[in-house]
């Protein structure tokens, strides 16, 4: 049987172009790869191939004919010792180019719908019972990293500094000498570099701790983590998973000015393939980091320098985990639910406390995990105090409160008694004067009175 | 080893390969060449979407590296990746099918041309960013350290990556801490439409990891033999964990860097004189004949033999269904 050649597509959006030259006539000998015509597109003219080798027997579009559509015989080939008088007459008409891919197979009966699956039911911590023991964030966040290197030799940690000079904010003392330089690894100041060599390694199965000194210079290495980290599980149908854990501190210091001083939570929470936590209390700031060092998945985990020292109690049990993607109330009310995550929590805390000598009875929400969102306990306490104040650190456009706003609309809207009120840093690079960055941060005072203001108060 | 431009295989290392090998490398560099040809016709078809890098002309880089590898050797590269994929042992059906973005796809249709993974092979992508691939493939050498292996990553790039920041990270970390990586650079003299000269300060790409220490040399890439020795010597010194090594493949694709580029920024005459004169299938090939080392009806069985696995591929992309629509909200996470 002699072989069609067809005009083909040469760019994803080609449909018809001009045959302008055949470069090979009837009667020629066609090797695979030998050009035999040229096509001209409305952005280029190409080149076409040969695929198979033959006799190119009849040219069925001759050259000079415009608007050719693909996918119509342009001419036929026989192979050795074929006749070419056996070739098809050329056709009269040339028939339409068919749809790519969808003529070739019937799209497969759906064994499933394609909706969004409803997210997996996520039990919290059970109440712990046993001993606490006061400890500082700092150190709640090293014993989960020794703990979980305890236990599994596959998880190391590197970054700057993070094991001769003891971590840029002590957050790695003396893990170093625990584990040796093999599994605590002091890197150069390449962010790019390390996070993608980590990416690599736990690409293969490792589990890597990377420490940013802050994440302000993870932007540096935000292509490996969303391109690389957070792709490769899905792009490889499920074949190769990452599991990787992003640390450092993360939203304002104090007076370090514009470019140390930001919150990503935001940028991350927007990306499907990532978990991002980002606790306040040094008990989930361990609880968390174990589960987030245990999981499967790349997990942003965003801390806060202005945290590190605080102290509270936490478990004593290298065994309690809090699971990520479950929020906590911290102080239940009846009239306006704060919802909060990292430090904002604390302030909403104190902000509460104020409500509460003004006779607003609120409760607080700490997030904990900002993707995925905890949507059934922010809508639950709406429903019962039909009124919402978001906080976070970081701008309002595209936020976390913006993303809290649209969930109250599209699940709780018939419980509102006040629009959705968010309280967030100022929309400007944050400023060094002492009594600028004030002004640019969101204070107790502003969830105090965004409170008072939903309540009509 | 020290920095060297050689354009022969390197004496210590210049075994004459027996005649198993030399049909081995004929057949590997066919199966791509034709595999190629196949996935551009099927483009042309309208079968295979998106964008489509091909690997024409680059052969005998990957088919010389691959064969100095052993069991548990890993391997990254860039989005030019399907002739890495067939000669790191992938299935040529399963890659095929991937292009055409079927079930049947080594990503079961998620990925496409520039974004397949094999696990059982090693091969850890396909990677569409440019430069990305060179610290994931540093950190493949750094896992192979950490576990206490002997096995290597071979990480490839193009002349377009070499000039990314994080391929100089990547050799700074790698020359610091001795890892077994090999870093492939593969010149084939056009970053999509900017010659090597337009785009690189210097243009001595084996030269590059000089300031790290590295040592590099600059290889015919169009010579299977001289690839493969080039391979040998580099996997020895990165297994016997003297720490990485540069190889810049002088190599050329025939094709546009991919299906959309008509390739206007290089002359006709140029493209025709490295088809005619160094083409790697062909040197194989007049090895073969003119050493008297297999006759025209040998190399006729292993055509057939190739372009019959080439059409099976073809035929299953073809026949393979889409992904069922569930597969949309699959894989995103894995369950912890």
């Amino acid at each position: 049987m002699p072989i069609q050649i067809l005009m083909p597509a040469l760019s994803p959006t080609m449909t018809e172009g001009k045959l302008s030259k055949w470069l090979k006539q009837e009667g020629d000998a066609v090797k695979a790869g030998d050009v035999i015509a040229e096509i001209e597109t409305d952005k280029a003219t190409m080149e076409v191939e040969a695929v198979d080798e033959g006799t190119l027997a009849k040219i069925l579009v001759p050259e000079g004919t415009e608007n050719v559509a693909v996918n119509t015989p342009i001419a036929s080939l026989t192979a050795e010792g074929e006749d070419a008088s056996a070739a098809p007459a050329p056709e009269a008409k040339a028939p339409p180019a068919p749809a790519p891919e969808k003529s070739a197979t019937p799209a497969p009966e759906s064994k499933s719908p394609a909706v969004a699956p409803k997210a997996a039911i996520i039990e919290a911590e059970p109440e712990f019972k046993g001993k606490h023991v006061p400890t500082t964030v700092r150190d709640a966040l090293r014993d989960a990293m020794a703990e979980e290197m305890r236990r599994d030799k596959d998880v190391f940690l590197l970054g700057e500094e993070v094991a001769e000079y003891q971590g840029a904010y002590k957050v790695s003392q003396g893990l170093l000498d625990e584990f040796g330089a093999q599994r605590v690894i002091d890197t150069p100041i390449t962010e790019m570099g390390f996070a993608g060599l980590a990416v690599g390694a736990a690409l293969t199965g490792l589990k890597p701790i990377v420490e940013f000194m802050t994440f302000n210079f993870a932007m540096q290495a935000i292509d490996q983590i969303i391109n690389s980290a957070a792709k490769t599980l899905y792009m490889s149908g499920g074949q190769m998973g990452c599991p990787i854990v992003f640390r450092g501190p993360n939203g304002v210091a104090s007076r370090v000015g514009a470019q140390h001083s930001q919150c990503y939570a935001s940028w991350y929470a927007h990306c499907p393939g990532l978990k991002v936590v980002a606790p306040y209390f040094a008990s989930d700031a361990k609880g968390l980091l174990k589960a987030a060092i245990r999981d499967p998945n790349p997990v942003i985990f965003l801390e806060h320098e202005l945290v590190y020292g605080q102290t509270h109690d936490v478990p004593d049990d290298p065994d309690w985990i809090v699971p990520i993607g479950k929020a906590r109330i911290v102080k239940p009310g009846k009239d306006v639910t704060i919802i909060a995550f990292s430090r904002m929590v604390q302030y909403a805390i104190e902000a509460a406390a104020k409500l509460a000598d003004e006779g607003i009875d609120a409760e607080v929400i700490d997030l904990r995990t900002i993707r995925p969102l905890d949507i059934e306990t922010i809508v639950n306490s709406i429903k019962k105090t039909n009124r919402v104040v978001s906080c976070e650190e970081g701008w309002h456009f595209a936020g976390i409160g913006a993303e809290i706003a649209a969930i109250t609309m599209e699940q709780a809207f018939d419980y509102l008694d006040a629009p959705v009120k968010r309280v967030h840093g100022a929309d400007v690079p944050l400023p060094y004067a002492a009594n600028l960055e004030k002004l640019a941060l969101p204070q107790v005072a502003d969830i105090v009175s965004g409170a008072k203001e939903v309540c009509y108060r | 080893m020290a920095l060297k431009r050689r354009t022969k295989p390197a004496t210590g290392a210049a075994k004459t390969p027996s005649v198993e090998q030399l049909l081995k490398y004929y057949r590997e560099m066919l199966q791509i060449r034709r595999f190629e040809e196949k996935a551009g016709q099927m483009y042309g078809m309208g079968l295979i979407g998106g964008f489509c890098h091909l690997y024409i002309g680059q052969e005998a880089v990957v088919v010389g590296m691959q064969n100095a590898l052993s069991l548990g050797d890993s391997v990254i590269t860039s989005y030019r990746d399907h002739g890495h994929m067939l000669a790191c042992g992938m299935d040529p059906k399963g890659v095929m099918a991937e292009l055409t973005g079927r079930s049947g796809g080594y990503s079961r249709g998620k990925g496409g041309s520039m974004h397949m993974f094999s696990k059982a092979e090693h091969f850890y992508g396909g990677h569409g960013i440019v430069g990305a691939q060179m610290p994931l493939g540093t950190g493949l050498a750094f896992a192979n350290r950490y576990r206490g292996t002997d096995r290597v990553s071979v990480t490839y790039c193009g002349d377009g990556a070499i000039n990314q920041g994080q391929v100089y990270e990547s050799f700074n970390m790698a020359a610091l801490w001795k890892l077994p990586v090999i870093y492939v650079i593969e010149n084939n003299k056009y970053g999509m439409g900017t010659s090597v000269q337009r785009a690189s300060a210097s243009t001595d790409l084996f030269e590059r990891g000089a300031a790290y220490g590295i040592p590099g040399s600059q290889i015919d890439g169009m010579d299977v033999l001289a690839t493969h020795a080039a391979a040998e010597e580099a996997v020895a010194h990165a297994r016997a964990g003297k720490g990485p090594v540069i190889l810049e493949m002088m190599t050329y694709r025939y094709r546009g860097h991919s299906m959309s580029d008509p390739a206007k920024y290089r002359t006709k005459e140029e493209v025709a004189k490295m088809r005619t004169e160094h083409d790697p299938i062909d040197l194989v090939r007049k090895r073969l004949i003119d050493g008297g080392l297999a006759n025209e009806d040998a190399l006729k069985a292993i055509d057939k033999e190739v372009k019959d696995l080439v059409t099976a591929a073809a035929e299953f992309a073809q026949e393979s269904p889409e992904p069922d629509p569930s597969e949309v909200w699959t894989d995103v996470l894995l369950e912890a």
